[in-house]
């Protein structure tokens, strides 16, 4: 099996691997890196191929003749530019949010929570070990009109007395801020555990106040995990459908409903290929655009 | 001093741990609605409360399909989770360990799959399935998981194999271990708990996984399928008793894991 490199540490540069050892290599990536070959990569091919193709004319659904028909492109684009707005005006919504609520959670571990932070970081990734779909139905519960939840929240005046919550973007933006909620605070604690306390108190030191010391010294230092929460939170969030489908009406569907309805309910295969790669493209180029402009490399 | 400063000042110094205390109830509120109702008197759907009962936890198979989908989802989530675990595993020891040509390409296929967004992962796989005839089903399922999973198997066990000390393998050779008994008597208990993580973690994607399970399923059920597809007709108390028993089960496992550390730190 794996031969022992002599001084693999983290900090020293890993030893190049030569003969016999560049077959141990070989022997441990293929198997994995042949398996996303071609369940990962190879599908994205298939899908580029898929989404120029148009009827074969046969009248059988779902036969497909590839024609290159770029077209399906722009037919795609104006027909569902609504569906790729609230896509991204949803996702990025709930990354915002996210981000709020779960900033002074992830300080709260990383710097005060003592011997209980591996405990508090199980709390925090708690709600996986239920089911994603039953605990977005728990919310269309709890935050039907006529539950608890919303009279007491327009008892206090915090919402307006007509306003409906049943079936609204506001319910997709809480499905999708929760159901993301610990993929933001994951990277942002581990980010935030590995800033030395001693700078945080170097900027008290030097009369700073507390939120001084936050702007200037802990929120620079912590970029990296904020980087990587907002990224985490946005990507799969942008492409949720069950949100949508569980806690929205027929005006809140996003590109992901259409993706699966042109798959099952219309065989309209092209169509679907042609949303996805859309959707990819846009979330590619929105990443790249970020990631320049928050000044960081690190992705993971 | 008066009370109001006295009482403003508690408050200045307890603001994040009140934040705290909120927002962990904000995480557990769904968790602890789906518990609730769980005892709730069976009825066609489960969506007001009727009154406590213990039955459907006695008998929790009771809706027909809720158990058989249940099965299909763990055998489901045994079977990819050992195939990623191993692949992802051997790709973490190649990343760590050695550097070699292709080490960027290698990271990147590694994380591009976890940057892209499940439902362009679904309608890809689903259209390579399609083109090759592929018949829908327990296979093509595995074969999606998998491919999910691996990304996720690599970096934890990467994290892991990358905290060790060196220091220890040394000596093993110093002692005249072999590089194959370094590697099975130091290396992988040493490791073990990164995989065992990682495995965890691996099952639990699968076992939870709803929008590519949706798209290469077939008519295979799983739990999260099944209990999408009866959102509409209402969703038997069976299915709150079984998402219920999973997450006490998965919370027990994690806490006998820390408690398990806690006393070992104790005693070194």
């Amino acid at each position: 099996m794996a031969a022992i490199a002599p001084r693999a540490d983290a900090t020293e540069e890993l030893p190049r691997a030569t003969g016999r050892q560049l077959r141990t290599v070989l022997i441990l990536l293929v198997p994995g890196l042949l398996w996303l070959g071609i369940f990962f990569v190879v599908p994205l091919f298939t899908l580029a191929g898929t989404s120029t193709q148009t009827p074969s004319g046969s009248g059988i659904p779902g036969e497909f003749v590839q024609t290159f028909h770029l077209a399906n492109y722009w037919d795609v684009i104006s027909e569902y530019k609504g569906h790729f707005g609230r896509s991204f005006l949803y996702s990025i919504l709930a990354t915002a949010l996210c981000l709020a609520i779960g900033y002074p959670l992830a300080y709260l571990i990383a710097f005060r929570a003592g011997r209980a932070r591996n405990l508090l970081l199980v709390l925090v990734v708690a709600p996986f070990f239920t089911s994603f779909v039953l605990r977005t139905l728990a919310w269309r519960q709890i935050l039907s009109d006529d539950g608890w939840v919303v009279s007491s929240l327009k008892w206090v005046h915090v919402i307006p007395q007509d306003m409906a919550v049943t079936a609204s973007p506001l319910a997709v933006v809480a499905g999708i801020t929760y159901n993301f909620l610990p993929f933001m605070v994951l990277p942002l604690y581990s980010s935030l555990e590995r800033i030395d306390p001693r700078l945080i108190e170097a900027g008290g030191d030097l009369y700073g106040n507390g939120f001084a010391v936050l702007r200037k010294v802990t929120f620079p230092l912590s970029m990296p995990g904020v980087v990587a929460g907002t990224l985490l939170t946005f990507i799969p969030a942008s492409g949720d459908y069950v949100n949508a489908a569980l806690l929205g009406n027929n005006r809140t569907t996003m590109v992901g409903n259409v993706v699966e309805s042109r798959f099952f309910r219309v065989v309209d295969y092209p169509t679907a290929a042609a949303l996805s790669f859309i959707l990819m493209a846009i979330i590619l180029v929105l990443v790249v655009l970020y990631v320049r402009r928050a000044g960081t490399e690190e992705l993971v | 001093m008066s009370t109001g400063i006295k009482a403003r000042r508690w408050l200045g110094r307890h603001a994040l741990h009140i934040y705290g205390v909120l927002a962990f109830a904000y995480i557990f509120t769904p968790i602890a609605y789906v518990m609730v109702f769980s005892f709730n008197r069976p009825a066609r759907s489960n969506l007001t409360w009727r009154g406590f009962t213990l039955e459907n936890w006695t008998n929790p198979c009771n809706a027909p399909d809720v158990c058989n989908a249940l099965g299909n989802s763990l055998k489901i989530g045994v079977a990819s989770t050992v195939i990623a675990t191993v692949l992802g595993t051997m790709v973490a020891f190649a990343l760590a360990r050695y550097r070699f040509r292709g080490r960027t390409t290698t990271n990147l296929l590694i994380f591009l799959p976890m940057a892209t967004p499940e439902v362009v992962l679904a309608a890809s796989l689903l259209t390579l399935f399609l083109n090759m005839r592929v018949q829908l089903g327990f296979t093509t399922i595995i074969i999606a998981h998998v491919m999910f999973s691996i990304s996720f198997v690599v970096v934890a066990v990467k994290a892991r194999i990358a905290s060790l000390d060196p220091r220890l393998e040394q000596a093993a050779q110093d002692l005249y271990a072999g590089e194959f008994e370094t590697f099975r008597r130091i290396t992988l208990p040493l490791v073990a708990p990164g995989i065992a993580g990682a495995a965890l973690l691996a099952f639990s994607l699968s076992f939870d996984d709803f929008i590519i399970t949706n798209f290469v399923s077939g008519d295979v059920n799983t739990f999260p399928k099944f209990v999408y597809v009866s959102a509409g007709r209402g969703i038997p108390a069976d299915a709150y008793v079984i998402g219920s028993a999973m997450f006490l089960l998965a919370m027990a496992i994690v806490l006998a894991a820390e408690l398990f550390r806690w006393r070992r730190a104790k005693n070194l």
